[in-house]
């Protein structure tokens, strides 16, 4: 029983920093209340879309960054679709690069548009190695018997 | 046609965006309606028994070949901002349609653009929603898809639903139309009233299944 509690209040800590320091927004805790017993795997569904496309989208960023003429238009529409993601899962500082991505773009501005795409990598690869960590917390307190806490 | 009480809430949802798609489709199905999800559209009209002309087309999924409906659509949920036809395109195609314009819209956006919003109000939709949507906005849509359902079961009180909101209005206004009209028509002179309110198109009060029937007149 210790381990569970262990584990517990070590998820409970976790995700509390996760929304304290700004890379979860409320939008997280929304999916998880779509989430129960008749779709217990919802999130990580979300979640794992939301990192296949946004690899294909960061991919396709940096290809339309590259080029000779850069579509600026094109640039716009990957990030608004990175934007929408983003924020559809509550990943709050990936979508705040976007806003600031989208502004680069209507200024047609390189370097501005080059640099969020480095601040969107890390921002997005920072994410996603953290709710990772988040999953395995919670598959760890499932394999030990308990049930994961309700974040409210 | 007994059954029609008892039977779910039919929603399409149109996203281009595979998350959101996701999100939206959660969403409607934890609020107890069914969902068809596509990713534009086009492939909206489609599956409405239209083509990209608005044009019907029977032989598409949700009308059968005898153009009796098969897949009644109660609501459409669209996202505003897609890659060839918008959400707004789509609300325009739709509401120009004799056979779909009874079928409420409701627009999703990410952007709070006030012009946007008035723009989509007026052309009909009957609810402008900032995403992320979440469970909460799911409510709105029961009373919207509830209106049409009642004209489908009882068409001789088509006017009771909508008559509770307009008539009180109407008697300071114009009098004599409540006596000397017929019902259509004192909905009719509500339509612009109401516009930027609830969305309702003239057409709206006739009694008419919620979309799919290809209507001749």
């Amino acid at each position: 029983m210790d381990v569970i509690v262990q584990l517990q209040a070590q998820f409970v800590e976790y995700t509390t920093s996760l929304y304290r320091e700004g890379f979860l927004d409320d939008q997280f805790t929304q999916l998880q209340k779509l989430q129960d017993e008749s779709n217990p795997d919802f999130v990580v569904e979300v979640v794992r879309l939301f990192f296949e496309d946004s690899e294909k989208l960061l991919n396709n960023l940096a290809t339309a960054l590259q080029q000779q003429c850069v579509d600026y238009k094109q640039v716009d529409a990957h990030v608004h679709q990175f934007k929408g993601s983003s924020s559809s899962i509550g990943a709050q500082r990936v979508k705040n690069v976007c806003v600031a991505f989208r502004n680069y773009c209507e200024e047609k501005n390189l370097e501005g548009c080059l640099r969020c795409l480095q601040q969107a990598k890390h921002e997005y690869y920072l994410m996603k190695s953290k709710l990772e960590t988040l999953f395995r917390l919670e598959q760890e307190i499932l394999a030990a018997g308990g049930s994961v806490p309700m974040m409210t | 046609m007994g059954m029609a009480a008892e039977s779910q809430f039919h929603v399409l949802a149109v996203d281009d965006n595979i998350i959101e798609r996701k999100l939206i489709e959660r969403l409607l199905k934890t609020s107890s309606y069914q969902v068809t999800t596509v990713d534009s559209g086009s492939k909206a009209l489609e599956f409405l028994g239209l083509d990209e002309h608005g044009q019907s087309n029977p032989n598409q999924p949700s009308v059968s070949p005898n153009n009796h409906q098969e897949v009644e659509v109660n609501l459409i949920i669209t996202d505003y901002c897609m890659p060839g036809m918008t959400g707004y395109d789509l609300l325009k195609k739709i509401k120009e349609s004799t056979s779909l314009r009874n079928i409420p819209v409701v627009i999703m956006s990410s952007e709070n653009v006030p012009s946007r919003i008035t723009r989509c109000l007026e052309e009909g939709a009957e609810e402008f929603f900032l995403k992320p949507v979440r469970l909460s906005d799911m409510n709105k849509l029961r009373p919207h898809m509830m209106k049409t359902k009642v004209k489908d079961q009882k068409p001789e009180i088509q006017e009771e639903e909508e008559e509770e909101e307009e008539e009180t209005p109407e008697v300071f206004q114009s009098p004599q139309h409540h006596h000397h009209h017929q019902q259509q028509q004192l909905s009719n002179n509500n339509n612009k009233r109401k516009a930027t309110e609830e969305g309702l198109s003239p057409d709206r009060t006739r009694p008419r299944y919620s979309g799919l029937t290809v209507v001749s007149n």
